[in-house]
This record gives C-alpha cells, sequence and structure tokens, in this order.
C-alpha cells in the first residue's frame, strides 16, 4: 500500500502517459490501417504490392526491433533529437496498422457481394464504393476485432516504457530501483493496466451496441 | 469477395489511369526509401567499414550465440507454454467448481496482464541471477494462458457425438480427454498453435529489457562496443540482426500455412482453422460469434 501513496505523483504520470500514447498511438494505427487495407484491395497492382510487403514485414518483426529501429535509425534519417514520446508512439502505431489492416481487409470481405456490385453498376469508381459503400458496413464487422487489437496495443505500450517513455513499465522499473518489494508494485501496476483495457473493452461494447443493427 | 468485386475490368481510359496511378505510387515509395537511404549515406552509415565489422568471427560468434540463446528460450517457452495450455485448458473444462474457477482466473489475469510486466516482476522478485528462466517463465505463463484458450476453442469445436460415443463405450473422463477430444483439438487448432509461437518467438525479443543475451541484446552490445569510423554501427547491426529475426518468424509461419493447407487436402472430418496469421490479439477468441476455429458445418467425409 505505501509502495503506491508515497509515489503516487509518478505513478499518475506513468498513468497518464500509458493512456496518453495508447491514445495517439490507435489514432496512427487506425489511420493508417485503413489507408494500407484500400491499398491492399485496389485496382493498382504497385500499392497492392506495397499493402502486401507492409503487412507481412512489420507483423513478422519483434515490436522490440522496431522500437530499436525507430529509436537509433529513424532520428538518423529524420532529425535527431525527437522526443521519446513521439518515437515511441509512432513504433507502437506503425507495428498495429498491419494488424488493423488485416481485421479491415477481413471486414471489407464480410460485406455481402451485392453491395460493391450494385455501387458499381451506379457508376460509383473504386474510391467511392469503398468509401461510401464498403467501409461503413465493414465497420460493424471490424468493432470486436479491432477491440482486441488496441486491448493488445495497450499491453505492447509497456515496452515503450523500457525505452525511457513515461508510463506504468517505467513506473515499475524504478519502484524497482528504489528497492521495493515487486510484488505489490506488480499489482498496482497490473491494476494500472486492467482500468485502461477494461475501458477499451466497454467503450468497444457500447459502440457495438450503438452500430448494431437488424440485418 | 474478391478484390475484383470492388471495381471494373478497366476498360482502355480506366487502364491509362491505373497505369499513371502505378508509376506515381511506385515512384513515391522509390522516393520514400531513397531519401532515407541517402540521409544514411550521408551521415556515414552505410559506408562499406560499417559492414565489414561481419566479416570479423568474433562478431560472428556473438551473433551465432544470440541465434542459439534466442532458440533455447523459445524452445523453453514452446514446451512450457504448449503443457501449460494443455493443464489450464482441461482445467477450464473441468467437472469440479474449484479447478474450473482457478483455471479461469489465472488465464484471464495473466492473459490481460502485459507481458512486459510479468516478466520483469519474475525477474526481480525471484529469478534476479537466471534471466534466461525468468524470460521463459513470463513466456511460458503468458503464452500458455493463449494457448489453454485456443486449446478450448478446439476442443468445443469437436462434435459433441465424438464425446458421446466415447462414454458410451465405458472409456473415463481422463480417457476421453486425452483420447479422443484432445488429438482432435490439437490437430484442428495445430495451424493457430503454431501462430501463436510465432509470437512467442517474436516475444523473445523482450530479453533484451532483462539483459538476457539473446539475439536483439546481441546486436546493441556488438553496435555499441565497436568504434568504426568515429560512430557506432547502430544502423548496420540492426539491419542485419532485423533480418534474421524476420526470417526465423516468416520459416515459422509458412510452416503453419503449409500445415494448414496439408490438413485441408486430408480426408477427415476435421476442418482446420483459418489461415494462420501470428495474430497479436488472442482476445479475438472471445468474438461472439463463437470460436474462429473449425467451422461446425464441416463437410462430412
Amino acid at each position: 500500500m505505501n509502495v503506491l501513496l508515497d509515489n503516487f505523483p509518478e505513478f499518475r504520470d506513468g498513468f497518464i502517459g500509458t493512456v496518453s500514447i495508447t491514445v495517439v498511438s490507435s489514432v496512427i494505427a487506425l489511420v493508417l490501417g485503413v489507408l494500407i487495407a484500400g491499398f491492399r484491395v485496389s485496382p493498382v497492382p504497385p500499392l497492392r504490392v506495397f499493402g502486401t510487403a507492409w503487412v507481412t514485414l512489420l507483423r513478422n518483426t519483434p515490436l522490440t526491433l522496431l522500437f530499436l529501429i525507430f529509436f537509433f535509425v529513424v532520428p538518423e534519417i529524420l532529425f535527431p533529437g525527437m522526443s521519446p514520446f513521439l518515437l515511441g508512439s509512432l513504433a507502437l502505431g506503425l507495428y498495429t496498422s498491419s494488424f488493423v489492416c488485416e481485421a479491415v481487409r477481413s471486414g471489407i470481405n464480410t460485406v455481402p457481394l451485392g453491395q460493391a456490385e450494385a455501387a458499381r453498376s451506379i457508376g460509383m469508381t473504386f474510391a467511392q464504393t469503398l468509401r461510401m459503400v464498403i467501409l461503413p458496413q465493414a465497420t460493424r464487422t471490424v468493432i470486436p476485432p479491432l477491440s482486441s487489437i488496441f486491448i493488445a496495443l495497450t499491453k505492447n505500450s509497456a515496452i515503450a516504457g523500457a525505452f525511457s517513455v513515461t508510463e506504468l513499465f517505467g513506473w515499475q522499473k524504478l519502484m524497482s530501483d528504489r528497492g521495493y518489494d515487486i510484488v505489490p508494485v506488480f499489482i498496482w501496476v497490473a491494476l494500472g493496466y486492467l482500468v485502461v483495457t477494461f475501458a477499451i473493452s466497454g467503450l468497444f461494447r457500447l459502440l457495438e451496441r450503438r452500430m448494431e443493427v437488424a440485418r | 469477395m474478391s478484390a475484383s468485386v470492388l471495381y471494373d475490368a478497366p476498360g482502355p481510359k480506366a487502364v491509362v489511369r491505373n497505369r499513371v496511378y502505378a508509376v506515381v505510387g511506385s515512384l513515391a515509395i522509390v522516393a520514400l526509401l531513397a531519401v532515407g537511404v541517402m540521409r544514411l549515406a550521408d551521415k556515414g552509415h552505410l559506408a562499406p567499414e560499417m559492414w565489414d565489422i561481419f566479416n570479423y568471427s568474433g562478431i560472428r560468434q556473438n551473433i551465432a550465440d544470440g541465434v542459439l540463446a534466442t532458440l533455447k528460450v523459445f524452445g523453453l517457452a514452446a514446451v512450457g507454454s504448449l503443457v501449460l495450455g494443455v493443464v489450464l485448458a482441461v482445467g477450464r473444462l473441468s467437472d469440479h467448481k474449484p479447478v474450473r474457477w482457478l483455471a479461469t482466473a489465472f488465464i484471464e489475469l495473466f492473459r490481460s496482464i502485459p507481458l512486459l510486466i510479468t516478466i520483469y516482476a519474475i525477474w526481480v522478485g525471484f529469478l534476479t541471477d537466471y534471466s534466461m528462466w525468468a524470460l521463459a517463465t513470463g513466456l511460458s505463463v503468458y503464452n500458455g494462458c493463449v494457448q489453454a484458450e485456443v486449446l478450448r476453442a478446439g476442443i468445443n469445436s469437436v462434435p459433441k457425438g465424438q464425446s458421446e460415443a466415447a462414454y458410451a463405450l465405458g472409456m473415463s473422463k481422463t480417457q476421453v480427454m486425452l483420447g479422443v477430444l484432445m488429438p482432435q483439438a490439437v490437430r484442428a487448432m495445430l495451424p493457430t498453435i503454431i501462430s501463436q509461437l510465432v509470437v512467442t518467438l517474436k516475444d523473445t525479443s523482450l530479453g533484451y529489457i532483462i539483459l538476457y543475451p539473446e539475439l536483439l541484446n546481441t546486436a546493441r552490445l556488438i553496435a555499441s562496443n565497436t568504434l568504426v569510423n568515429g560512430q557506432y554501427p547502430y544502423v548496420s547491426t540492426i539491419v542485419v540482426i532485423g533480418v534474421i529475426y524476420v526470417a526465423m518468424c516468416l520459416l515459422l509461419s509458412a510452416l503453419a500455412t503449409w500445415i494448414e493447407k496439408r490438413g485441408r487436402r486430408a480426408k477427415t472430418g476435421i476442418v482446420m482453422a483459418g489461415a494462420a496469421e501470428p495474430a497479436e490479439a488472442p482476445g479475438v477468441l472471445d468474438s461472439p460469434d463463437g470460436p474462429p476455429g473449425p467451422r461446425t458445418d464441416a463437410p462430412k467425409e
């Protein structure tokens, strides 16, 4: 108990850090994932190849390696001295975008054939078909897998803590460095993560219920 | 739905337009890559000397040791997680309430806590001097919980007639589980089990954080101990190690896909689980449409 009360400001900062890195990288992952899913079903072959390569490569890279790339290689390419928070959320967002892409793609596949055919037959282009007909209907099937992808993202954000981003794993490390017993520290950190993941699954359940449609 | 449903077969105008998009798109991608490579080259990260370090036998030996250490912990974690997975799956399907509750609580708890937190706590709290065992234990606990859920989905997907027939023959509960249900569940879920093993392999890289000398940590040690042209060869080392990692994971994924194809060819009533992908999100198994495993409308042979 003391370990939390004595170090509450650090814990609060860590918790806020976890929440903010989760939110920022979720947005990155969502935008990129939908874009790349669009690439993967597009009529332009190089974009399809790019999408496939992106997903295959990112999905088979350990996240820790991706963090290493982002902290040692990317600053050299862009500009040195980028903040760890930005680099961490980029790495996490890019990694998760490959999973989002696959979820969206399989969501696109569940939309009945007739929808796309009807859209085409009234003269919609590929972009219009996707944006106005397919994706809105795919949203409903994509939400449950997205929920678990974002929960996984929250859990993965712990790795960012090892790369000097302020978040809950950083607090765990700090406390064990200060000589506190690891078991209570572990329990508090676990509780912190449980709050975030429960919030996410609650949010998605709400979304699911609001989007529910009798078919 | 195949992708081609989303657009018509291109006519002459669309063909031209698609070609233009193709050229512009590829140029943009190539340009992005080129800018990246040039920026790196400007800072001397792509100088031949940076790559020459991989000709030294010492560094080659280090990388080989790193691969071996990664594979060693992966082997331990794979065995540990599969054993734990079977135990937890059987526990969760047990007829005895306390056993069922215990297994469920264990699975839900460790599945929802970040793996790194568990590994770090085990390392600091119990196995400070044995980082390999801390890593293997943490990986086994987390992945064991996921494998248990996968196996449970597999067991639930075995047609009910199988266990009913086995009970009718007078087999005991243990015999039914181990002799009838488990083999069919494992066979059906093999692609998913292997994709979870790919995730396990990827997660061995967390050893980097608890200072276990696996491949990624080796990379850091090499990069920070070798001074070339007044710089540390982070870029070249990360590229080399990254290629090794991706190759290992792709090999294991390919194995899963191959097994899935082979299973689909086999003429048994059991349907293999869908295409194996290193699903980051084991929670997919909780989807309301039931387990993602074999569909129950299996074609009966």
